[in-house]
């Protein structure tokens, strides 16, 4: 199909500025096996191809599903006619842009291929772990998952550019409930926050198998625990937490499209201005974020982004400060800052914007008893269950599945429904204790939304649990 | 060829093509959409997108399994002859489908349409070019600062099986989502949505807008957190009660007790008796018809006068928990939900809120206690503090954090009597057709944190 392809794209020949096609197809399947009762497996064969014109200094987009030949050429037309009619308007000179013409190939690196597995035996994985959940008549809901993706992208451009790129990703879970009157709570693994790049070993990587008990036993406990309690105390966050946090209050803010208010009409806009960038305190000494393609199984890794541009690894916040922000190549010219290859589309039928890729918080020195027994009163949080944070990006509340208070240097009991609060701009500014690379962990969530049109992408957060000092902490009703 | 003629034909051949005991599931979306986005009164991103997909689902007994794949609409010519790209990719998915359905065990929750309920619903095509309606747009944000989208263009769902039932949903419609901004974070939410595009009915929406803007001109007043009295605006209170679309609306959310309306069955939580929330899909913009074939009812009433009427329940739910379904999609939330009125009319709002926060615009919502349906979220956009029933200044941004069975329930004051139509313009995979349709609620107690 790629020849085809390709050779449709060649014949086209438009007389425009420049021209690009981004083809994308992606397989899935997911495998749910649900209270021992395996749920409908479904697949989707999602296929498609994107056109984009830069004429006259317009620029203008149109995606179609019709790869036929004449597809193709429909799909031009439009592009072309959408780059001309709003040359004249356009928020840039898209003619001022200079554009790759990359040419390569990239491939994840995956050691057991979903595909040469039998059904049977990938449907058996789920199984075996979903019928290790339900240990209590107080568990009322119960289900193990595995949701595979198979990417492939083709990226040519009319100045002779042709890359190919071919992805990986697998996403397993696990959820258990309980419930006891009108009280219910639950324990979950992955699902929303864990993905990687790769096939089955993902599995053994991260000990999928010895998950299910340790879920049934702690959703008992948390049952029976007491609500968190309310005070300013320091918080541990665990890497499962970490990641959420990085993402909405480092991720989303530096997002330079959102800084040019591109995205104020939907997801907001951002705290941070351009001035800050360079200069700004963000956080503590300990603060050290990294745009970073370069971890092989990271949800988010690639070798070139949707305009062509080579991906490698940058200092966003080095020491505390802010160094730059999360903008590709048409953001860097509309503000004129350095950036990071980050222009991405989560499909063939939307366009790339700005989007934070892998952004990971880079490990400290502190093992994980070092920062529990700096604690004289605190909490420890695992486990993201509830997310908000403003439109600027600035005041947030988050809550957890899972605490265990933390007295005179030592975990004590768990308590439920632990929640806190607090401001981007200063929070991070509170941190005093970041895990060493032992502790560090590589997550991500295949669902970041975001734009206009919208559109919901896969990005990778990896980082060690991490402690903050004198934060605002509170439990349920 | 229109989207329709295609999906038939294409469904008349596959269905043809079972075999034995087996039956065919045919679900199609498609859509033509142009979506230009904007930012400070110019053209950010215009586009074209131009998709189609079907959802081919193959049973034999209780065996069951199915596929999704982008149709092409197109044909190529091959031995002479112009031919469908997409026959013969489809049935090659249904081969495969085939090999598969060996490998897999009966699924004792499977349930599908096996009545021929056939329906159809369009409107006509009477929306103009899509760059008439960018030049208006361009033109309304001269000397302002405009960021927004406009979708325009149709949208098409079918379904077909192999048992002779026809479904077909086709739109055309436009829904401009934008907002004006003043500075920062300052700015006025708007919306013009339909299945026409009238230049002064979008000028009469500017014009309104612009007014709200002058307001936001004042000093902005933060306010410490606390309790208040506010005013929710129909939008705001779509938007909070949306959130009983996060799995608290179905059979299922109940059975596994991860319903956030636990309580109003275990210990009979009530709430005011003037809630009273239904699906309506009478009165929707969205398909009538669900993923395995049963037609949705007019409207199900989920909460009455305060207490809980029903859950929606898909035909997985109905088969495992041995009822009968409702028209429910897999994931059991509902398309067009709606609030009853109230008796107090919009114009008495201001003097009776007194004074308080009136609240335009809620954003990034989630529970932070679900069992308690506890909510948080921010204000955003045109939100005002009010003394005396007059608007004095806007508010810079608060966080709120409050349970619906409380804001509600004893603290809710009343209900406005008009209500507001809101259609969804998400766009997450494909143009949304949910709608809403709320009035606006005073609300006493209301409870800010951050």
């Amino acid at each position: 199909m790629l020849e085809t392809i390709e050779r449709h794209f060649r014949a086209l020949a438009p007389a425009v500025d420049f021209c690009s096609l981004r083809f994308m197809a992606e397989q899935n399947e997911e495998i749910e096996v649900r209270q021992d009762v395996l749920q409908p497996v479904d697949t989707a064969d999602d296929v498609g191809v994107m056109i984009t014109v830069v004429d006259q200094g317009g620029l203008g987009y149109a995606a179609t599903s019709d790869l036929t030949l004449s597809g193709l050429r429909g799909a031009l037309e439009h592009a072309t006619n959408w780059a001309r009619q709003t040359a004249s308007h356009a928020v840039v000179d898209h003619g001022q842009i200079t554009r790759p013409a990359p040419v390569g190939d990239y491939a994840a690196h995956v050691a057991l291929p979903w595909s040469q597995t039998p059904l049977s035996d990938r449907i058996d994985r789920a199984r075996s772990q979903c019928a290790r959940l339900k240990t209590d008549d107080r568990i009322v809901d119960w289900s193990a998952s595995l949701w595979w993706i198979s990417s492939e992208q083709l990226y040519l451009t009319s100045d002779g550019g042709r890359t190919h790129q071919r992805f990986e990703y697998l996403i397993p879970g696990l959820s258990v409930t309980a419930n006891e009157g009108s009280e219910t709570v639950s324990r979950r693994y992955g699902g929303f926050d864990f993905g990687r790049q790769g096939g089955l070993e993902i599995l053994d990587q991260v000990g999928f198998d010895q998950q299910a008990p340790r879920l049934a036993q702690e959703v008992l406990q948390l049952l029976a625990a007491p609500n968190c309690p309310t005070g300013t105390m320091d918080l541990l966050l665990s890497p499962d937490q970490m990641y959420l946090q990085i993402h909405e209050s480092i991720g989303h803010p530096l997002e330079l499209d959102r800084i040019l208010g591109d995205e104020r009409n939907y997801a907001g806009t951002s705290f941070v201005t351009l001035d800050m960038l360079g200069s700004y305190r963000y956080g503590s000494d300990l603060l050290n974020i990294t745009f970073d393609p370069t971890i092989a199984d990271e949800f988010a890794t690639y070798q070139w982004d949707d305009d062509g541009v080579t991906a490698d690894r940058q200092y966003i916040i080095r020491d505390g400060i802010l160094e730059r922000a999360l903008g590709g190549i048409t953001s860097q010219l509309r503000a004129d800052q350095p950036g990071v290859a980050n222009s991405r589309a989560c499909s063939w039928n939307r366009p790339p914007i700005d989007r934070m890729a892998n952004l990971n918080l880079e490990p400290g020195d502190d093992s994980f008893d070092d920062m529990v027994s700096g604690v004289e009163n605190g909490i420890y949080m695992q486990r993201n269950t509830s997310w908000s944070i403003d439109d600027s990006r600035n005041k947030f509340q988050f809550g957890c599945e899972m605490g265990h208070l933390i007295r005179d240097g030592e975990l004590r009991g768990i308590v439920k429904k632990p929640n806190y609060k607090g401001i981007s701009a200063t929070f991070w500014r509170s941190l005093k204790g970041v895990g060493n690379p032992d502790l560090f962990e590589v997550l991500g969530t295949p669902f970041c939304g975001k734009g206009e049109p919208n559109q919901v992408i896969r990005v990778g957060h990896a980082s060690p649990p991490a402690l903050f000092a004198d934060v605002e902490v509170f439990g349920g009703e | 060829m229109t989207m329709k003629s295609d999906f038939y034909g294409l469904a008349d051949t596959l269905c043809a093509k079972m075999t034995g005991s087996e039956v065919l599931l045919l679900n199609f979306n498609g859509e033509e959409t142009d979506f230009v986005r904007f930012n400070m009164s110019q053209v950010r991103q215009p586009g074209h997108v131009q998709q189609r997909y079907l959802r081919i689902e193959l049973i034999d007994g209780q065996r069951h399994t199915s596929a999704t794949l982008t149709l092409s609409g197109g044909s190529e010519c091959r031995n002479g002859r112009d031919e469908s790209v997409d026959l013969p990719r489809s049935i090659a998915v249904i081969e495969q489908l085939r090999q598969r359905l060996t490998e897999l065990p009966e699924d004792p929750h499977l349930l599908y349409n096996t009545e021929s309920t056939s329906s159809e619903t369009q409107s006509d095509h009477r929306l103009p070019a899509a760059n008439e309606v960018v030049d208006q747009i361009l033109r309304a944000g001269i000397g302002h600062d405009l960021v927004g989208i406009l979708a325009m263009g149709s949208i098409c769902a079918g379904f077909a099986n192999s048992l002779g039932q026809r479904n077909w949903f086709a739109s055309h419609s436009a829904n401009f989502d934008w907002s004006f901004y003043l500075r920062a974070d300052k700015a006025v939410k708007c919306a013009y949505a339909g299945v026409e595009w009238k230049a002064d009915q979008f000028q009469a929406k500017v014009d309104g807008a612009l007014e709200q803007l002058s307001v936001l001109e004042r000093e902005p007043r933060t306010i410490p957190p606390g309790n208040y009295r506010v005013f929710l605006a129909p939008g705001a209170l779509a938007d909070l009660v949306g959130m009983l679309n996060w799995g608290s609306l179905g059979l299922k959310s109940y059975e596994t007790k991860q319903t956030s309306l636990l309580r109003m069955i275990t210990n009979k939580a009530a709430l005011d008796a003037s809630v009273t929330l239904r699906d309506n899909t009478a009165d929707g913009v969205t398909a009538n018809f669900q993923s395995q074939g049963f037609l949705k009812p007019d409207h199900v009433e989920l909460i009455s006068a305060g207490t809980h009427a029903d859950w929606l329940v898909s035909p997985r739910s109905a088969r495992e928990y041995g009822v009968t379904a409702n028209g429910a999609d897999d994931w059991e939330s509902a398309s067009c939900l709606e609030l009853a009125a109230g008796t107090i009319p919009q114009a008495q709002i201001l003097e009776q809120l007194g004074t308080g926060v009136f609240i335009n615009n809620v954003w990034y919502l989630n529970f932070s206690d679900r069992p308690a349906c506890r909510i948080t979220g921010m204000t955003r956009f045109a939100c005002f503090w009010v003394e005396d029933g007059q608007i004095v200044a806007p508010i810079n941004v608060m966080r709120f954090d409050e349970t619906l069975y409380r804001a509600l329930g004893e603290n809710l004051i009343g209900l406005t009597q008009e209500r507001e139509m809101i259609l969804d313009a998400g766009s997450y995979s494909r143009r949304a057709t949910s709608s809403a349709r709320f009035p606006g609620a005073l609300i006493d107690d209301f409870h800010f944190n951050l």
